[in-house]
Order: structure tokens, then sequence, then C-alpha cells
């Protein structure tokens, strides 16, 4: 058991656990922030996707001890009102099917508009292909990306 | 109280005072996250609701309360339910705030969710719960104003007299509604009256699930909740022989380790009680990674379980069934030899229109083909997991199901708690397809908690659900049709069956379009557990059947579309034999609007296309998959869809399940596979067991309901079925060879094409 200090949605947390657990867990059970959440545990599926230091990454495979002094941002912290422009597309298009992977696909999708604010399809495919999406909703999806990048 | 419907007089139509643990089903719905969140929404909320019914309470400011029966699972029930309430009862769907029912038989009908019959079996029972609210809600304002309740209109949420110029919203009747007298009978609307249903609303969930708030039980926390794994045999045909509990002793955050047993000796099991491993041990401790940690390190000793067998109480009132399990470490290899063994085997006949035997004799041409498929894991996007309480003698269960009143029973005797003391909720599933109607996590999270008496959440890793059975069975079907020397069909013989089950369905098309047709089935059994999966046994036989009727058009030298109306032209007009269980008409109907939406003449150039139509849970659906070769990759480049389900309630939300329908359709027939070695599944994760991904998805998919006025039937499966023969039927256009087998990805790859 370790102590770390984290900076999660730009609020400072403390938190006492074994060094090398994943932040997925940290976020899920010690922190109550259960937007993020588990699939495969091997980075295969994109549901733990959160931002670090503003670049997406699969928090399942993120030991606490790596993610002292970034700035984390999960999906509870992308927005204070629930109004980024990726989660007004995917209200638009109403997107989910059960919903369990649209945290971590909406993360993704808000990373690749950051860096990239007019992506072509291929874009999208790309960088959308990390997170699986079980009830098939992938075609929303790509609308939904393409929707916010033009009301970004 | 008056009579409407005795069913529903008793179930639906208790008042909330009546009911003893009234209180109950209420306090609960914070589980959900159903609470508001918004100040305006606080504002919003009422000072005071008064019931109605069971699904509707009205408060006094005209907020309206609508709970949604069934589990969800992603079908969007959820919001569909609760719009076929407000259409009845007329109210402003913008004032509807929609609950999630917990699982309360005394108060709702059939919580179930599968088969694809949410919408077809509670479209009555929701329609008539609306249409009696509204008519309480009449009657009282007609006694208040003293008029005929004939007089009285209703329209979103208002209730006017026009004589006397009177005009209320239903809040201020509700107090006194929901003192009326049930009344003896109820108008329902007109269809073409409908104005919520029929018009796409958004899924009520949705800002919800984009912010990621707390839907599902894996999601659920409560003080002093303690966090369980479970170990479960590495193979079927095993079962636990010992475990050291001093292997894991010392480690961080580890509080015990004890097996846990979900069956008593004499318990007599029901038709969804399937687990693949009756014995496992659990683990608790005080996080989800101390446990998973803790699971690698323990140490286990296994060995081969004997031959048993039980009884199993038959489904839907269908006899029981003995039940034997196997022992025996099984093969994918040794399945598919003895799948081949059938091929020349005879098969159980289960249906013989004339002489097909006879037929085949004078033949002058025999085609025969023999289609394949694999076991399939659901894969849920959420692993399974529970949460539950148990305490004493009282316990709460919060997970996901699809099938909350079959795991009552099991629970009762599995803990010895009267049913009246368990208390099952109902989370948002992070998928379905089947899986959780197999509801056996609930038991074992249930024990878990017993044991520790302390609250618990249990959860699978991926490799856990991936590994712990309820498959798609294995499947294989040889199609052989008879020709004369005009290429004229003479006859048809299918003989299909599979590990453990036979997918034949012998009253489906194309029985009843045929002078001569044999139906023929068989099974081997095995050790390896089974259970519905999306459409199940059709997920199969359509991709089999539509692929042989593409081979035998192109044989006959006739237009697929048109062959297939053909068949359907003489289903309609002169059907052979009894109890055909399709609709020609409407069947050839979504050929004929599919033909029409996706210019079927006339494709794009460099587009490859194939056609598939499949009925199943009562709905209609023909497919028209367009591939095309772009550098060495086969790309699907659109879907078409047209859909027979009746009244379409939530348009877009229909849709979008289509689309979704379409997207497992084309994985699945791509990548879907589990093989076995020595009883080990031989892929544990999405790293090895290949899922559809954005990539591959369709570039676009268009779907088109065909206008009806006829009830909603089935729509979560229908999708399904056809789409694995339109995508072989296209891709054998595109590189000129057919794919018997499924996944179709090795064989793609070995005509040095990359998928
Ligand atoms: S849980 Fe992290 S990628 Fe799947
Ligand atoms: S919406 Fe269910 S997994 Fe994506």
């Amino acid at each position: 058991m370790a102590t770390f200090n984290l900076t999660i949605n730009g609020t400072s947390q403390q938190v006492d656990v074994d060094p090398s657990t994943p932040m997925l867990w940290v976020l899920r059970d010690h922190l109550d922030l259960v937007g993020t959440k588990f699939g495969c545990g091997i980075a295969q599926c994109g549901a733990c996707t959160i931002h670090m230091n503003g670049n997406a990454v699969r928090s399942c495979q993120l030991p606490v001890s790596a993610a002292e002094g970034a700035s984390i941002t999960t999906i509870e912290g992308l927005s204070e009102q629930g109004d980024h422009p990726v989660q007004k597309a995917w209200m638009e298009h109403d997107v989910p099917q059960c919903g369990y992977c649209q945290a971590g696909q909406i993360m993704t999708a808000a990373a690749l508009l950051q860096q990239n604010p007019n992506p072509s399809d291929e874009d999208i495919e790309n960088a959308m292909n990390g997170n699986i999406c079980r009830c098939g909703t992938y075609t929303r999806i790509k609308a939904a990306v393409k929707t916010a990048s033009q009301n970004l | 109280m008056a009579t409407l419907d005795k069913k529903l007089d008793r179930r639906s139509f208790l008042k909330v005072s009546a009911l003893a643990g009234g209180g109950m089903v209420l306090s609960f719905s914070w589980l959900a996250g159903c609470k508001p969140i918004t100040e305006e929404e606080l504002l919003a909320m009422p000072k005071e609701w008064f019931e109605l019914n069971s699904y509707i309470k009205i408060g006094e400011n005209g907020a309206v309360t609508l709970f949604s029966p069934n589990p969800e699972f992603g079908s969007n029930v959820k919001t569909s339910m609760p719009m076929i309430l407000a259409e009845e009862l007329d109210t402003d769907w913008k004032k509807v705030i929609v609950e999630q029912a917990d699982f309360y038989p005394e108060r709702f009908d059939r919580q179930f969710t599968g088969g694809s019959q949410g919408i077809r079996q509670g479209w009555k029972p929701l329609r008539t719960a609306g249409a009696t609210a509204r008519a309480m809600l009449v009657a009282a304002a007609a006694k208040t104003w003293n008029v005929s309740p004939t007089e009285i209109t209703t329209s979103a949420g208002v209730l006017e007299h026009k004589g006397s110029g009177k005009k209320a919203h239903y809040g201020e009747m509700a107090s006194l509604a929901a003192t009326m007298e049930l009344p003896e009978q109820v108008t329902l609307k007109e269809t073409k009256d409908f104005k919520i249903v029929g018009s796409s609303k958004k899924n009520v969930d949705a800002q919800k699930i984009v912010t990621g708030k707390p839907l599902f039980s894996i999601d659920h926390k409560v003080e002093g909740m303690k966090y369980a794994a479970i170990v479960h045999p590495p193979a079927f045909g095993m079962k636990l022989k010992s475990f050291d509990k001093s292997s894991i002793a010392g480690m961080s955050g580890i509080v015990d380790v004890f097996p846990i047993r979900l069956f008593k000796e004499d318990y007599e099991r029901n038709f969804f009680d399937t687990t693949t491993f009756p014995e496992i041990l659990a683990i608790v401790g005080n996080s989800t990674w101390e446990v998973m940690q803790a699971k690698k390190n323990l140490a286990v000793e296994w060995e081969n379980a004997s031959e048993s067998s039980f009884e199993v109480g038959g489904f839907g009132g269908r006899p029981n069934t003995k039940v034997t399990v196997l022992s025996g470490l099984e093969n994918t290899n040794r399945h598919k030899e003895q799948m081949k063994e059938f091929i020349t085997k005879p098969g159980n006949v289960v249906r013989r229109d004339g002489d097909p035997e006879g037929m085949f004799k004078k033949a002058a041409k025999i085609i025969e083909k023999t289609y394949s498929a694999p076991f399939l894991a659901h894969n849920t996007m959420e692993p399974m997991n529970c949460f539950a309480d148990v305490k004493g003698d009282k316990a709460v269960i919060y997970g996901p199901t699809q099938a909350p009143e079959m795991i009552m029973g099991t629970l009762v005797q599995a803990l010895g708690i009267p049913k009246e003391n368990i208390q099952i909720n109902l989370a948002r599933m992070g998928g379905g397809f089947g899986r959780r109607a197999y509801s056996h996590h609930m038991t074992e999270a249930a024990l878990i908690s017993q044991k520790i008496q302390a609250p618990v959440k249990m959860v699978y890793t991926r490799e856990d659900d991936m590994t712990a059975g309820v498959y798609r069975p294995t499947y294989s079907a040889t199609y052989r049709a008879a020709l004369d020397e005009n290429n004229n069909l003479l006859a048809l013989h299918v003989k299909a069956g599979g590990i453990p089950e036979s997918p034949i369905h012998a009253n489906r098309f194309p029985a009843g379009a045929l002078d001569n047709y044999l139906a023929e089935s068989w099974d081997i059994p095995s050790n390896i557990t089974i259970g519905a999966f999306r459409a199940p046994r059709s997920n199969f036989i359509a991709g089999a059947e539509q692929s042989f009727l593409d081979e035998l058009a192109e044989v006959m030298d006739k237009d697929p579309i048109e062959f297939r109306l053909e068949l359907l032209k003489r289903a309609e007009i002169n059907p052979v034999g009894e109890n055909n269980d399709y609709d020609a008409k409407r069947y050839a109907g979504v050929l004929e609007l599919v033909r029409e939406k996706s210019n079927w003449n006339t494709p794009a150039t460099g587009v490859h296309r194939g056609v598939s139509a499949y009925f199943c849970h009562n709905s209609y659906v023909a497919e028209v998959v367009d591939t095309k070769i772009v550098d060495s990759k086969p790309v699907v480049e659109k879907v078409y869809a047209a859909v027979d389900c009746g009244i379409v309630v939530n348009p877009d939300a229909a849709t979008n399940m289509g689309e979704g329908a379409i997207v497992d359709g084309i994985g699945n027939a791509f990548f879907g596979e589990l093989a076995f070695e020595n009883g080990v599944p031989t892929k544990t994760n999405f790293d090895k067991y290949r899922m559809i991904r954005q990539k591959e998805t369709p570039k676009s998919i268009e779907i088109h309901f065909v206008d009806s006025k006829e009830d909603p039937t089935g729509l979560g499966e229908p999708f399904f079925p056809p789409v694995f023969a339109a995508l072989a039927n296209s891709l054998y256009k595109a590189t000129g060879k057919r794919y018997y087998e499924q996944p179709f990805a090795p064989q793609l790859e070995m005509q040095n094409l990359k998928m």
C-alpha cells in the first residue's frame, strides 16, 4: 500500500492503494467514479478509456503509480453539464443501445477531435477501432463523431 | 372492484395502498440511478404522487411517472414500453419520468426480456393500463364538473369539457382519479390517432449514459460492501477437487475464500438454471483489483467430473426433460468429425411432404451442400456480475437479468429464504443477447453474501465470462435439391443438427412451398453448456437455407429474389401441408420492399450484392448486402433491410436495433468462433476472440419498415439471422467462392484477402 496524489477532473485526490493497481479500479472502487467501465482488462476493448494529459489511454493498463502528477479526465469530468459536443452529438444521434461501451467511445472520440478537429472517415475508423461495441452501434458512433466535429 | 380482465385486474391494477410491501418497490428506484439530478427536474417534482395503477402515477402538478416493467438490455424497452402507456394515457411525453420497475410479479406481467416478445406481449397490457388510467381521470373530471364523461376529451395531459369550457391538467384530477372505480371496459385508441407511438423518441437514459452515471449493477456500491471474484474449473468436464487457502493468505485486502454450491441435492432445476459449474470458488476482499490478484495466486486442484444427470422443468408448460452431463474433455476436431458422420446417417424425420425420396431417385441432377458454424460466446460488454446483500432471512439482489422470475425459485432453494423476503432489483444490463436469461450469477453473489453476511459485489473477469459456457451451439446442416433435366426443382431435403441441439424449424419456409419436402433433425450430446443466443437456431439455419437457395437459383438460372418470390407465391396460393408457421404474403412483402429500396437490378459499379430473407419471432426481414473488394480487402459498403414487424413503436430506436443486429451478424459471420481443446475454450479474451469493430462495419445501413397497422411483433432478433447468407451470397459474387463454413474470415484469408 502507498499513498498517491492524483488530479482527477481538476480535483486533487488522495488514494491509499497498492502501486500496481490500475487506474480503472482506483477510479471505480476507491473514488466512486464508475462511468469508466471494465470490459476486458487487457487493453482490447476501450471501455475503460480516460484522458491522461489530453490523450486517450486505457485505464486498465495504467498503474496508479504512473498517473501521479498527470491530469486525468474521466467521462464524469468531460464537461460540467454533460454538454461536450461529443456528448451532445451522441444524444442527437441516439447512439447507445445498452450503453455500457459508450463512455469509452465518447472519451476516445473527444481525444480524437481534440487532436484532429476535422477527421476524415478513415481517421475516425482508425481512432475508434480500439473500442468494441457489442451492440453494434458503430455507424451511429461514426455519424456522431462527424456531427461533433462540426460543432466543436 | 369492477372487473376489467381477470389477469389485469389482479396483477396490474392493484392500488398501492392495498399492497403490503407497496413502499418497497419505489424505495429501490435510487438503485438504478433514476433519481432526478438537475435543479429544474427537482423543481418539477410534485409534492404528492397518486397511483392510478401499477404502471402509472401522477403528481398534483401534472408530472407523470411511468414504470417500465421489463429489464433493459439495450433494446430500448425502457423508452418504448412507457411510450405505449403514454399514448393511451394521452399525456405529454415531455412531462413523463420513466422509472425502471423492480421485479414485482404481483404488479407486473411478464417481466422478461427475451424472445423479442417485450413489445409484442406488452402491447395490450400496456395500452390497457394507459387507457384505464385515462378513463379514471376522465371519470374524476366528469364528477367534479358534473358532466357526462363522454363529453370530456383529453389531449397531451389536459382534460377538457368543450360545452362548459372547463379545462384541467391531469395533476388536478389525479387525487380523485386514484379513488375512482376501475372502469369495466376501456376503449383503446385507433391506430390513426396515435401521437407518441410511431414517432421517434430519444432513449430516456441517454443523458445518464453519456455522462457516466451509475446505471449498471457493476457500478453499484453500498457502505461496507465487499468485492468478490470467482474461480471456476478450467475446462468443461472438470470440477473442484481441493484448494489451498494458505496460497493467498496474507495477500493484501483478502478476507476469505470458500466454495459455493448453486443447487441443493433435491432441487428440480428450471429451464433457465443452466450453469456450467455448479460448484465454484469465491474469493472475497476489499477491492476488485485485490480479489483479481488473489485469483491468479490461488492454488486449486481440479479433477475430471463423472457423468451426472438431473431433471429440468420444461419451459412454457412443456414437459420436464432429463439432462445428462457427459464426462470427458471434448475437442472441436472431434465435434467436427461427429457432425460429418450425420451427413450420411439418417436423422429424425420432423416433416415430410409428398414423396421426396422418390423424387431424389428420379432426379436428373442433385445438388448437395453442407453448412456449419461453431460455438459462439455471447460476450456481453458488461461481464457477468451481481450485487447481493443477504443478512439473516432477508435478501436484496441487484443485478443484470433478463429473466428475474426464473431465478427467484433458484434463490429460494439456494438461500433457504422464502420468496417474500427476497427482493430482486433490475439493473440496466450491459448487453444480454440471451446470456442473461441464465442468472446463475445472481445465485452466486447471493450465496457469497449469505456466507459473509455482508453486502457484496461479485464481478467476473472477461476470462471468467468467456469461458463459463452457456454458448450458442455448434451446428451443421446439409441441404439437397433434386432437379429434373430442365432444372425444375422436384424436391428439397434438409438434414440438420448440432451439439447439443438441432437448429431445425420444421414448419418454416421453404416448407409449404414445395410439393416434395423432407426435414430431418439430429443432435449430439455434450457437456458444453448452451443457451439462447440472439434468435436461437434461426441464427444458423437461416444462413444455411438462404445460402443454399441462392446457389439453387443460380443453377436454375433464376434471379435470387424472383426465385424466392415464386416459392412464396406457391406457399400463399396453394400451400403444401399443414402448420406452415409463416404468412407467405408478408414474407414476399419484405423481399419486394428490399428489391425496390436497394434498386436490386441496378447495383452501383464495382459492388457485389447478395440477398437473404427470413422469418422469426413473428417478424419478416429481407436484407441485401453490398460488398466491394478494396485493396484486397472485402468491405461491406452497404446493407439494406426491409422489415415487417407490424406497428413500429419507436422508429429511430427500432432502426438502431436493426443496425446493431446487422453489425452483429456480419461480425459473427466473419469472425465469431469458440473452439475447445480438451474441454478448454481456446479463446479467453478479446485479443483472440475477434469481435467486429469500427473498420469492418458496413459503411452504411438503410432500414425500411413496412407500413403496417398490425400489432407489433419481434424486432431485436429478426434482423440477425438473414445477414449471414446475405453476406455469404454477396461475397460469392465478389470472390467466386461460396462460403459454407462460419466464420468466413479464415477462408477469405486463404484467398489472399486481408481481413
Ligand atoms: S477494460 Fe481496458 S481496454 Fe478493455
Ligand atoms: S451500446 Fe452496448 S456495447 Fe456499445
